[in-house]
């Protein structure tokens, strides 16, 4: 990884760097598919880690179905602990993908293209370790299709004003919608892999997958239209699915969880984690796979700032909270907000403030934001201080109750730490394979972008502009 | 059932083919061909058979009478698949979600059954010795529950908590089964002919090395056979050692009137009442009885009532103490001195003692108690020295209590004339001088809980050839007998016991000995000692035929039936004055520094219902610890010494140390640390002596001696440090400025008048009535509308509740990790405060805790009528019923938590792990079916991964609508009692149909001292609390 680079004047807004062709554009994305010798050791070691993490998250989940919930620590009062809080923590990491890929596309922002791939992908990973977590949580998981509204010979219906079957309805919308967006986007780039394909069964693999692209005029035109189709469809999700999970706290009555500001204060936490994400797997893969031109410390800079703005509106988020603690002037607010200071647990909350609210102010300094080791140390410590926030919120919150006999420290297992670090494995374990099996960046849109740089004159044309846009040659 | 063989012998036989490929072997002819065939032939002939081909095949064969598919034809090869797929599916999902167990019917109906419907029988269960009027309630046959009998003068109908259990001992999988002979299975048979030996070598010597020792017996034909059986052998001896009965009240009546008397409390006529050191609302064989009588007397109208006062002077915290109206902690050893001042100041000749509670304290105390003459008592403890008890004597006559607040009688009890030959030290010395050839030990655990100076494990070993306990156990005392002979439970044999105020019930067996008869009653035992084994039932008909009290045949069903022979009472008798010598010879007697009380642990008592999960698993009432027993010291020893609660302590005194984890008691006398016996069993059963992260607790007996019954001075404390987990069901112990147990005083109660609306806080509460959109009616439907109250001012903390509800609605015990892991199951939780007026935060100093005001809160559902679990359970699993119910639906739950997330009143359990062990598919012991016999059939057994709740006991209301409907007749006012209600001794607990105006809960409900827990959230409970009172002196300040 380069540990300095030029850093570009501000308005120096070129989005892909270098002396690029169609031909070296897509060579620099396929060659990390196509080409087995450009994986070094260091790819099977990373893959064959987070691999052995996936196993001991099966292992955990087969021990976890054998035994019961009972082998976490979750207890009466606190019924919600590490579950809720990786559910919550995980459905926030696929933000920035869904943000990426559908609200930058409909605002026109061309600095997407070369990464919304993979946060796309990263959306699907993390909502797939998300929607393990409630499915897994439930005292008896067998029967957890009761919580889909199907007809039934019972006449039995889910409880509509539970907030759980709307985020039943919230996340598996999501996770649908994610997937048909990143596929779709995909079919022309597996076409173009296809038609590049020296392996046969890779060759044959490819075929199947692209759909029987040939990128004729009429394919980008529905292309298009079922493109901008699903942005329109997925902008308001990236909006509801983490509001709906709010509402899992909001519409309680527990006094930390029952707070108004939970909607826009989940969303921005979830962009906020979700950048750092990205860029958690962006920064060393663009520095391995030899993509610096294509994500340029621009687009570093970019998430960085976003990643800066979403941790202020959270830090403000968490200032209302205790503002509002004080100022409802009910008692368990008061006692809540005083409790998370001075508690026993106080340091999750420390720990919290910090991570969130102090580290990311390192952004506000152009210098460090192309200091790619200060910004990833920044990312770790941004998706750690998101997972505490909710750790905050959801267990902290059940741990001190209105009537205080009850009131209770919580603890976690082994079994909590066990699937947890098991989903981090599963999740790198899916990027891994990923990266290795999909092009990780947008060929055709990075093409299309480098078209319409050359048409602006924001780049320089070493060759005549006459090769198709797409895939299909 | 659908069977699958039909269909494979659809078209031809398939064994016509099989057979011929495949050699079967015929089991019936070989069986045959053995039976004639003995010895050396019979071995040979099987050697034979064993080497055929067939055999050989047979062997070889994992399936050897399966059918062999490739016999099968086309078609019926897959008309079978067909059907083994279907069948598997069916297979599959028996498994998985339905028992997989055949249920076969009654051929032939047994009398007065009725399938579904329960059978009460009157009996009685010994407690410590005396009668406790029981009905059990039987299902098909088997015992499940124990309920209060009304007609019975303890009980009244209420039950403590230790009685209910009994019925978990009696399915106990760990009662011994058979007769053990040095640990080796043996039998009834063989040890009758080792006894009636033994006791024929006896007889030439007239029974000279024959001894008999026994716990507390008031079995009157028990004390027959015994006596008849000191007659036959003149010589031999019986003694009688009880580890509860520290001997202090016989020594002290004797020594006040020359005589022993059995005193009874009448605290029905008292109005002031001082406890010298007495736990009377628990422990006592006749404690169910005082706490109706104390709550009797606490009861009171809302402003013209009147409401007794009691003061205790107590040496560790207790529930008594925390009913009271003054409290004051004080040393064992001052104890005495309390007495005598008080004695002193109400006119009782004695030289006033020292105390460490102020003089006018005790003058005012004194005052109160003569200007309430023959109806005031003091009342002294179990463990206090005779001292105490003879000046409690002394100033009750002074204060004309005898004849009303006390009286006194015969013993009801047994045992021989003089209290030095039967003591257990008689015994030991017997032992010691080598006099003892034969010893029976009937019942008890005396190696366990013998008075450690004595050595009477040493002595038993060592000293006497044959030794024989008759136990239902094989614990301690059993190891170092040669014989263990198993003894039948209270339910399944006939005996009788007294009540404590002399009453006579019988005893009748509810079922079958589960362990045939192999098990004996200690009637049986006794007459198969004398000759041939006889039936219970003969001789107890015999002994109510010829015996003192004749009873024919209808006054004995009579008295089967109603679980007592009415007037056998104790009469009261006239006692002298009490002696002047006495009274002299009392003085202080100096004791060194850190004192240590022995308490009998509310729960196991002395380790007798140790092996009790219902028991152990109890939270202890004061400091809220399942599982183990704790050291109880004082928080300004706490402070001085640097210990802190988890922290190993050890007691040392006269050279013997006992090592028990600290737990800083607030309320605990400065410069005395308290154990609690019971614990720390080496042998019987699985749950006395479990490991499980070290449940098993300490053991306080060894440093318990003759001389030091009850408690001794002197110890010395060195810190062990450490960190021991206790499984504690309460961490946090303060209200922190809620309104959460209200309370006020009965003086403020009168004066504010019917009609003021009653501050019980300074703090207004913010009520729904005045600030809500709601309507007052949620529910319109027209019919019962359920609710309960439970009034604050009359619960004792006692625990009762909590076992009742555990024996009615199949809870399950889960251990000490998964509690300490805060899952523990009870659906009746009494929280505990200490200090509800003054405590705003945590209570911290050490002038706040070193005597708090305590105060119990029974806390289950409260069925909101407004529930914050209902809406957010995503399938709909709790929803409410149409008489105000919340309703917990097992089946359709799914397990999220999310309703007791929103509880506020976190009362909703989780079965977090398989604890009941009724999904066979998760099971991972083998199960033990005994217990299931135990289930109530009308009460669902959750499963693994449901919530569940109190349910107002929705079975009986059930019961009732149905009776009801029959009868075409409305549910009458108290017509559903629910199982809380029904043990508990004090009557706090009112349950019935708010909608019908006269009912007794609707009357409750309007007591201006009724409240809404947490009102303020609007969740509009239906179970009411009513405010604590308090009626202090007024002549004490602070």
């Amino acid at each position: 990884m380069a540990l300095k680079e030029p850093i570009n004047r501000p308005e120096d807004d070129v989005l892909i760097e270098g002396q690029q062709t169609y031909e070296t554009i897509g060579a620099a994305i396929d060659k990390v598919v196509l080409f087995n010798k450009i994986h070094n050791k260091w790819f099977y070691i990373t893959l064959g880690l987070s691999a052995c993490f996936a196993g001991i998250m099966l292992l955990a989940i087969t021990y976890l179905l054998y035994k019961g919930v009972g082998i976490w620590g979750n207890q009466i009062p606190v019924g919600w602990a590490w579950d809720i809080v990786n559910f919550v923590w995980w459905i926030g990491i696929g933000h920035a993908g869904t943000l990426i890929s559908a609200i930058l596309l409909l605002m026109r922002q061309q600095w997407r293209n070369s990464i919304n791939r993979m946060a796309e992908a990263m959306t699907i990973f993390a909502v797939m370790c998300a929607g393990m977590f409630p499915l897994l949580h439930t005292g008896r998981p067998w029967v957890d299709y009761w919580l889909f509204p199907y007809p039934n010979i019972m006449g039995v219906w889910p409880n509509f004003r539970s907030p759980l079957v709307w985020d039943v309805f919230a996340v598996s919308t999501y996770f649908t919608v994610s997937v048909l967006f990143w596929y779709m986007g995909l079919v022309p780039d597996l076409a173009t892999l296809r038609d590049r394909a020296t392996n046969k069964h890779a060759k044959w693999a490819y075929a199947v997958a692209s759909l029987g692209w040939r990128g004729s005029n009429q394919h980008w035109h529905k292309y298009e239209q079922a493109n901008l189709l699903l942005a329109g469809l997925s902008t308001p999700l990236v909006l509801s699915v983490h509001t709906t999970v709010s509402y899992d706290f909001a519409m309680s009555i527990v006094p930390g969880w029952n707070t108004t500001i939970f909607p826009p204060y989940f969303v921005a936490g979830a962009v906020f984690a979700g950048f750092a994400m990205v860029m958690l797997f962006a920064i060393p893969l663009r520095a391995r796979y030899k993509l610096k031109e294509i994500i340029t410390m621009k687009h570093i800079d970019w998430m960085c700032k976003i990643m800066l703005t979403t941790g202020l509106i959270v830090s403000y988020g968490y200032m209302l909270e205790v503002f509002f603690g004080w100022y409802s002037g009910a008692k368990g607010e008061v006692e809540l907000t005083w409790y998370r200071m001075t508690g026993e647990s106080r340091w999750y909350y420390y720990a919290l403030i910090f991570c969130n609210c102090v580290v990311p102010q390192l952004m506000w300094w152009p210098k460090l934001r192309q200091r790619l080791v200060v910004v990833w140390i920044v990312c770790v410590f941004v998706n750690i201080g998101m997972w505490l926030e909710r750790f905050v919120i959801i267990p902290m919150s059940l741990q001190i109750n209105p009537l205080p006999a009850i009131n209770r420290q919580y603890d976690p297992t082994i079994w909590d730490i066990l699937l947890f670090t098991g989903t981090i494995g599963f999740f790198t374990m899916m990027m891994m394979l990923f990266i290795r099996a999909m092009p990780m960046i947008n060929m055709f849109e990075v093409k299309d972008l480098w078209y319409r740089m050359i048409k602006r004159g924001d780049a320089s044309v070493p060759e005549p502009v006459g090769a198709s846009v797409g895939g299909g040659e | 059932m659908l069977d699958v063989s039909p269909l494979m012998s659809h078209t031809h036989d398939p064994n016509e083919q099989s057979t011929a490929k495949r050699p079967i072997i015929d089991l019936d002819a070989v069986n045959a061909k053995l039976r004639n065939k003995r010895g050396p032939e019979y071995w040979r002939s099987l050697e034979e058979i064993a080497e055929t081909p067939e055999f050989q095949a047979w062997v070889e064969d994992e399936f050897p009478n399966r059918r062999d598919l490739a016999g099968l034809d086309r078609r019926s090869f897959l008309k079978f698949m067909g059907a083994s797929l279907a069948l598997a599916g069916v297979a599959g999902c028996r498994g998985v979600f339905l028992p997989d167990e055949k249920l076969v019917p009654y051929v032939r109906q047994p009398e007065e059954m009725t399938i579904g419907k329960p059978l009460y029988y009157a009996t009685a269960v010994p407690i410590r010795g005396y009668a406790m009027g029981v009905l059990v309630e039987q299902r098909e046959g088997r015992p499940i529950k124990l309920e209060g009998n009304p007609e019975h003068p303890i009980s009244l109908g209420a039950l403590d908590a230790q009685t209910q259990a009994q019925i978990l001992n009696f399915y106990d999988p760990d009662r011994l089964p058979n007769v053990l002979n040095a640990g080796n299975i043996s039998t009834v048979e063989q040890f009758a002919q080792v006894a009636r030996d033994a006791l024929a070598a006896q007889k030439a010597k007239g029974g000279a090395g024959l001894r008999i020792l026994t716990e507390t017996i008031t079995s009157p034909s028990l004390a027959a056979q015994i006596e008849d059986l000191l007659k036959a052998y003149p010589q031999a001896k019986w003694h009688v050692y009880d580890a509860v009965d520290t001997d202090s009240h016989r020594v002290a009546s004797e020594a006040a009137f020359g005589a022993n008397y059995d005193t009874h409390y009448n605290l029905a006529a008292a109005k002031v009442i001082v406890a010298l050191d007495s736990d009377f609302l628990q422990g006592r064989p006749d404690s169910v009885l005082l706490a109706r009588h104390f709550a009797d007397g606490r009861r009171t109208a809302a402003s013209t009532g009147t409401m007794n006062r009691l003061y205790s002077i107590e040496s560790s915290m207790t529930i008594t103490g925390a009913s009271a109206d003054h409290r004051w902690p004080v040393k064992p050893s001052e104890v005495v001195g309390f007495a005598s001042a008080l004695a002193a100041a109400v006119g009782v000749p004695v030289a006033p003692g020292v105390t460490s509670v102020p003089a006018s304290v005790v003058n005012a105390i004194a005052k109160d108690l003569q200007s309430n003459p023959s109806a005031s008592v003091v009342i002294p403890g179990e463990g206090t020295s005779p001292e105490v008890v003879v000046l409690a004597h002394a100033i009750n006559a002074k204060l004309a209590a005898i004849g009303n607040t006390v009286t006194y009688s015969a013993p009801a009890d047994f045992r021989p004339a003089r209290r030095e030959d039967y003591s257990l030290a008689a015994l030991t010395n017997a032992l010691n001088q080598r006099l003892v050839d034969s010893i029976i030990i009937v019942g008890g655990n005396p190696v366990y809980n013998a008075p450690a100076d004595l050595k009477f494990h040493d002595a038993l070993l060592q000293h006497a050839k044959f030794k024989v306990h008759l136990t239902e156990y094989e614990n301690e005392t059993g190891q170092v007998c040669d014989w263990s002979v198993p003894l039948a439970h209270p339910l399944e044999a006939w005996s009788d016991l007294r009540a404590c105020d002399g009453t006579v019930s019988l005893a009748q067996p509810i079922i079958a000995p589960l362990h045939g008869d192999e098990t004996l009653s200690v009637h049986e035992f006794f007459s198969m000692l004398s000759g041939a084994r006889r039936q219970g039932y003969d001789l107890l008909r015999d002994y109510y035929t010829t015996g003192p009290i004749p009873l024919d045949e209808k006054a004995f069903r009579r008295a089967l039936h109603d679980g007592v022979i009415p007037g056998t009472a104790s009469k009261p008798t006239q006692v002298p004055p009490v002696n002047a010598a006495a009274l002299g010879a009392i003085a202080p007697k100096a004791v060194g520094d850190t004192e240590v009380k022995f308490a009998l642990c509310p729960k196991v008592v002395d380790g007798r219902f140790s092996n009790n999960g219902w028991l152990r698993e109890l939270p202890h009432p004061v400091n809220k610890i399942t599982w183990d027993n704790v050291v109880e010291i004082s928080p300004q020893m706490a402070q001085r010494l640097k210990i802190s609660s988890g922290n190993i302590l050890k007691l040392s005194a006269g050279g013997v140390d006992v090592s028990g984890p600290a737990w800083i008691q607030p309320g605990q006398p400065d410069g005395s640390v308290t154990l609690t016996l019971g614990y720390g069993r080496t042998n019987g059963g699985a749950v006395a002596t479990t490991t499980e992260a070290d449940a098993a607790g300490y053991d306080a007996f060894p440093l318990r001696t003759t001389t030091n019954m009850g408690s001794l001075g002197g110890a010395t404390i060195t810190n062990l440090g450490g960190d021991y987990r206790f499984a504690n069901v309460q961490m946090h112990h303060a209200m922190q400025g809620r309104n959460i147990v209200r309370s006020t005083t009965l003086d403020k109660l009168k004066k504010d008048g019917p009609n003021t609306a009653y501050e019980f806080e300074e703090e207004e509460p913010h009520t729904w009535k005045e600030n809500t959109m709601y309507p007052e009616e949620v529910f319109p439907w027209k019919g019962e509308q359920w609710a309960m109250t439970i009034d604050l001012n009359l619960c004792t903390g006692c625990n009762a509740c909590v076992t009742a509800c555990q024996a009615e609605n199949n809870i399950p015990v889960v251990g000490k990790d998964q509690v300490a892991r805060g899952r523990e199951m009870h659906w009746i939780r009494i929280d505990r405060y200490y200090g509800p007026n003054e405590a705003r935060e945590e209570l911290e100093t050490v002038d706040q805790l070193s005597n708090p005001s305590v105060v119990y809160q029974p806390v289950m559902c409260l069925h909101c009528e407004k529930a914050p679990c209902e809406p957010v359970c995503p399938v709909a699993a709790t929803v409410h019923s149409h008489d105000g119910l919340n309703q917990m639906v097992y089946n359709r739950c799914v397990g999220t938590r999310y309703c007791s997330d929103n509880c506020p009143y976190k009362v909703r359990r989780f079965n977090f792990l398989n604890y009941t062990d009724n999904q066979t598919q998760f099971a991972e012991q083998d199960k033990i079916p005994l217990l299931r016999l135990l289930n109530n059939p009308d009460v669902t057994v959750r499963g693994r991964g449901v919530m569940e709740k109190c349910t107002y006991c929705i079975q009986r209301i059930s019961d009732a609508r149905i009776e009801g409907k029959k009868a075409n007749l409305p549910i009458p006012d108290g017509g559903v009692v629910t199982a809380c209600q029904q043990a508990c001794p004090s009557q706090a607990i009112i349950f019935g149909d708010k909608a019908d105006k006269k009912s007794a809960v609707s009357k409750s409900l309007t007591d201006k001292r009724a409240y809404m827990l947490l009102e303020d959230l609007n969740t509009r409970p239906r179970t009411q609390h009513l405010a604590r009172l308090r009626n202090p002196n007024p002549e004490i300040t602070a």
